[in-house]
């Protein structure tokens, strides 16, 4: 059987079992991905020595008894905008030429100690600035779904890694969806952690009081077990919160919770079978004992307008770093040091990078300030208050994850306010700062899959996970694959 | 708001971007159409409503006051694209 | 025409905590380039800053000691300009809630007291430093001073005179030095501040174009610095132009400053809260317990020294202006309980061999205590005035305790009477020439005879007991 398409925790049960070798299985990975990149393009990176070096370590620590997480030798890769010690970290962007950290993030830190081996880094919208993973300087992801689909983004590569079985699981981050949007895309199981629960240090920021780190897998258990692995506080991050790491019971018992959904999010522009699936879902939950029920959330619109406001002020702020002096890519060329700076962040950033700085060097500029940024920090706190309002009749949030399913590729480069109009219902969740799982919930006509959004109250990822594990246990849509669905 | 070519060139001044006339052109046209789609917020009415730049209140993270060893200075400058003596190398600034 | 000067100051001070505000980076002056640098200070991507608790301890102290209001609730922000001595191209620093507001610092000019108001005071970290490379003519960066935690004290526009300038900077120094929050060493650039200045006619209270002068680092330069730009607005005014509000550059060696424009100067900063860092919340608790540990600061001790040593005032200026001044003072003391002796020998042989030997009053390192045992010895008369000064010399610069120096080099006053009228009769006697013209009234040459019996006493008699038994063998003559 092909171990490629077993979940993360199938593998370390075997591994654990010695019915497969780490390196074993890395190798079947990297062979994997040598037949499946070239179409499918997830990976920037991929350090097969390395891979191998750190299998045979693991294997020992595994045989030696002192590596015993549950995911101890399974292989899986990293987005790209993550910092991993000696190995090439890019967000995607030419500015980020050549640049190895000599300092891992601390989630990259504690996959290595729990013994995760790492197969390479993911191709990503460029410094996850994009919902198609096509604003890559490495060239856009292909959805394994589809080979005129877009993955998603900005984490197309971490989805679509895992839907081609290239990575049993992956990291990705989640600024405004960017977790969430491509695992629904590629019929993945992703998960947005509440912020602060997952140490942002050593990721390279977009926008740092949106970014959260995530894991991306085949199903709810593997997210819950990375997801145990990689939160925690971290003295490294001041926003990181000061609890332990998070662990989930599932149990698969859903009876009473109360789950709501907020009509604003199924009105004009939402794709009908989308809109379908996701209701039925909604139905299956209820079948399982759920209560649920429709509500309002009147501020939806404002939430993207706020949110790009914040994100590029922040990127406008975190990406002046990129100059050509310290690190990555310098104009060959240049009078003095101005011309260094504009010549080599020009021909370093791509155009939706620039575009996003020229916003928030505006919104933050003298004069418009109040009128823009400060306005959207106090609407954050408005839609804050209307999840508040909303937990407190609900335990979670239902929704659709995207208005469409799986987008062509090239579709919304041409028009980027429409690509942000896309990110209608993710954004109010960083915004908010709240935990958000994505579960494939079934297929629209043409075979693309459709994911679910489930929002709950910040630090209730466990009780999220248990609603999606209820609905994964009913359903059997995660269990579908690229090639298996084309063959069934 | 209209976007001008005064305001395109002073936002490329604090950003350090220099845009050709093509690039220049469909930037006003794009950053127009998206600030000006931004202004739907004054819809929201946000009298008393304090600006919330942290979504939850942590406060007072701090760190002791205790010397660790600094890093390698040759990984500081490990990915400088142009170095001299153990320091980053830049065109002459006029001061 | 008369003219007013309106100038406020923003003085920028090092925090001498043992590491940087957002790394466990060594502040340490001086080092290789580049070698007290982590990935946090040096703006790797990626990587975060975590706020040093010391560096906010500091600016509570600073506050209180400066009549400020501790703002309870205060935030960082993020102040955003390229330049390559900022590795992030932004400085973590604090515009919208500063940690101290509304305090003040008196000062006094010629006998006349004033209150300097303080607008602001708020902590950022320092940026790198750039050297000139004469060779390829370039220029190289050295992030070892990136993050060292700053205190920035920004007064209101309330100074008139380059002396309230410099009264006011002397009295921040000492607080400053006083509360053990910075060394205050100018040459180290761990004191720095700029000079915003305006000048109007008298005839009119409307208050002129400002200009900022940027970064000068002592006090004389301060003091030309300020003489140079009134002049310089004084002449633009009566020439029929106008000031332009800008930043100069003050060259100290040409005596003039220089517009710093450029078009990629434009002073938009566009700052916004930190998100990296969280608030800080101080307690009514926390700034009590600072106020309970708070050192004795510069007017308090002066006035102490008032009343209780009868100390003159500008002595006392001197002394309580420097704590490292103080040190000496206070030791000696404990040692010695003379305050007017201990306050002379600072006034005098301290500072002279300071000045002469070109040593800071802070790198003065002598034992302080054996300056008061000095003093003893002088009261007790086991060596006189001028000895003593020799012996002090010697301690100043190679530190030895006195009373063994003076024993082991055989200093001691001769304490025989008879060995000193000896070697008196005997003097007299060896110069009749000189014993004929005092007789004819030269009162002078008792100055050559006191000169020639110390010498042969080797100088360790007591002088006033040597004139005593001249006056008396001469009287029987």
């Amino acid at each position: 059987m092909d171990w490629m398409n077993m979940s993360a925790l199938e593998v370390g049960k075997k591994i654990k079992a010695k019915e497969i070798g780490v390196e074993e299985v890395t190798k079947a990975a990297l062979d994997r991905i040598a037949e499946k990149d070239k179409d499918v393009n997830a990976f920037i990176t991929v350090c097969a020595d390395e891979a191998m070096a750190q299998a045979k370590k693991v294997q020992k620590g595994i045989d030696e008894g002192t590596l015993t997480s549950p995911l101890a030798g399974v292989p899986m890769a990293v987005k790209d905008n993550m910092c991993t010690k000696g190995i090439l970290t890019t967000c995607a962007s030419k500015i980020l030429t050549g640049f190895k950290p000599f300092y891992s993030s601390t989630a990259v830190n504690r996959l290595e100690e729990a013994g995760a081996v790492i197969l390479g880094k993911l191709n990503m919208d460029e410094f996850a600035m994009g919902s198609t993973s096509e604003t890559s300087f490495y060239g856009p992801v292909v959805n394994p779904w589809g080979t005129q689909r877009s993955p998603g983004g900005s984490s197309g590569g971490s989805a679509a890694a895992v839907a081609a079985g290239e990575a049993f699981y992956t990291l990705g981050s989640d600024t405004g969806g960017s977790i969430r949007q491509p695992a629904s895309f590629c019929g993945v199981t992703g998960l947005k952690p509440t912020y602060g629960s997952v140490s942002r240090y050593g990721l390279i920021a977009y926008a740092s009081s949106l970014d959260q780190i995530g894991p991306l897998g085949k199903n709810v258990e593997d997210v819950a077990e990375v997801l145990s692995i990689i939160s925690g506080h971290d003295p490294k991050d001041s926003t990181s919160v000061a609890a332990g790491a998070i662990q989930t019971q599932l149990t698969g018992d859903i009876k009473g919770k109360r789950i709501g959904i907020p009509k604003e999010y199924f009105g004009d522009g939402l794709q009908a079978d989308v809109k379908e699936r996701v209701l039925a879902a909604a139905k299956k939950l209820e079948e399982m004992g759920a209560i649920v029920e429709e509500f309002s959330m009147p501020e939806t619109d404002y939430a993207i307008p706020a949110y790009y406001i914040i994100a590029c002020a922040e990127a406008s702020s975190n990406l002046s770093r990129f100059d050509g002096v310290k690190y990555g890519y310098a104009a060959p060329e240049y009078k003095d040091l101005t011309d260094l700076y504009y010549k080599s962040r020009s021909q370093g950033f791509g155009m939706e990078v620039k575009r996003r700085i020229m916003i928030g060097a505006f919104v933050l500029s003298s004069g418009y300030y109040d009128a823009y940024y400060k306005k959207a920090l106090q609407v954050k706190a408005v839609i804050k208050q209307s999840f508040d309002r909303a937990f407190g009749k609900f335990d979670c949030i239902l929704s659709p994850t995207a208005p469409t399913t799986a987008l062509k590729l090239g579709e919304s480069l041409s028009d980027p306010l429409k690509m942000y109009l896309g990110d209608i219902y993710t954004v109010s969740v960083n915004l908010a700062g709240l935990p958000s799982l994505v579960v494939p919930c079934g297929f629209d006509k043409e075979g693309l899959p459709v994911g679910l959004q489930l929002t709950g109250q910040a630090f209730t990822e466990s009780q999220l996970l248990n609603i999606g594990y209820a609905f994964q246990q009913a359903t059997d849509y995660h269990l579908h694959l690229p090639e298996t669905k084309k063959e069934a | 708001m209209k976007i001008t070519d005064e305001m395109i060139d002073y936002i490329g001044i604090l950003a350090r971007l220099q845009l050709d006339e093509s690039e220049k052109e469909s930037a006003k046209n794009e950053m127009e159409k998206i600030i000006n789609y931004m202004d739907v917020l004054n819809e929201v009415d946000t009298t008393g409503i304090e600006a919330m730049s942290h979504a939850f209140p942590v406060k007072n993270v701090f760190r002791e006051d205790e010397v660790r060893p600094s890093v390698d200075r040759e990984l500081i400058t490990l990915n400088a694209p142009k170095k001299k003596d153990g320091c980053f190398q830049v065109p002459k600034t006029v001061e | 025409m008369d003219y007013i000067t309106t100038m406020g100051l923003e003085v920028h001070t090092e925090l001498s905590t043992k590491t940087k505000i957002f790394c466990n980076c060594s502040t340490e002056f001086g080092g290789e380039p580049n070698t007290h640098v982590c990935e946090v200070c040096s703006g790797m991507p990626g990587t975060l800053p975590v706020l040093n608790r010391q560096v906010v301890e500091y600016a509570i102290r600073v506050g209180i000691a400066t009549n400020c209001e501790i703002t309870q609730y205060n935030k960082f922000d993020r102040k955003n300009y390229f330049y390559p001595d900022l590795p992030k191209a932004y400085q973590v620093s604090q515009l919208y809630l500063p940690i101290c507001r509304n305090g003040h610092i008196d000062i006094e000019v010629n006998g006349k007291k004033k209150a300097i108001r303080i607008h602001e005071i708020h902590m950022e970290e320092d940026a790198g430093k750039l050297i000139h490379d004469p060779w390829d003519d370039c220029t190289l960066v050295d992030y070892n001073r990136c993050g060292v935690p700053l205190l920035e004290i920004v007064s209101e526009p309330d100074f008139e005179t380059g002396e309230e300038v410099i009264a006011y900077l002397t009295k921040l120094k000492a607080i400053l030095q006083y509360t053990g929050v910075s060394d205050c060493k100018m040459e180290q650039g761990s004191l720095r501040a700029d000079v915003n200045l305006s000048v109007r006619p008298v005839t009119t209270d409307e208050l002129g174009t400002r200009t900022e002068m940027k970064n000068i680092n002592s006090f004389k330069a301060i003091a030309r610095a300020i003489e140079g730009e009134r002049k310089r607005q004084i002449e633009v005014i009566e020439e029929g132009g106008r000031v332009v509000q800008e930043t100069r550059r003050w060259d100290d060696n040409k005596g003039a400053s220089f517009a710093m424009r450029s078009k990629e100067n434009a002073q938009d900063y566009r700052y916004f809260p930190e998100p990296d860092l969280v608030p800080i919340e101080i307690s009514d608790e926390w700034i009590a317990r600072v106020k309970s540990e708070m050192p004795e600061l510069p007017d308090a001790k002066k006035a102490r020294y008032l009343a209780d040593y009868g100390l003159p005032e500008y002595d006392v200026d001197i002394i309580t202006g420097s704590k490292y001044l103080v040190e000496i003072f206070e030791q000696a003391l404990a040692a010695c309980n003379e305050p007017k002796e201990v306050s002379n020998w600072i006034m005098g042989e301290v500072l002279r061999l300071a000045t002469e030997t070109s040593t800071d009053v802070e790198d003065i390192s002598f034992d302080f205590a054996n300056l008061g045992k000095l003093i003893l010895l002088v009261k007790k008369n086991v060596v006189n005035r001028p000895t003593a000064k020799e012996v002090f010399e010697k301690m100043f610069k190679e530190n030895v305790e006195p009373e063994q120096y003076i024993k082991e080099n055989g200093l001691e006053m001769v304490q025989d009477d008879n060995l000193v009228r000896e070697i008196v009769v005997k003097v007299l006697a060896d110069n009749p020439k000189s014993i004929a013209e005092w007789k004819e009234g030269n009162e002078k040459v008792t100055r050559f005879l006191m000169g020639q019996c110390m010498k042969q006493l080797k100088g360790k008699a007591d002088p006033g007991t040597v004139n005593a038994v001249i006056a008396e063998e001469l009287a029987k003559l």
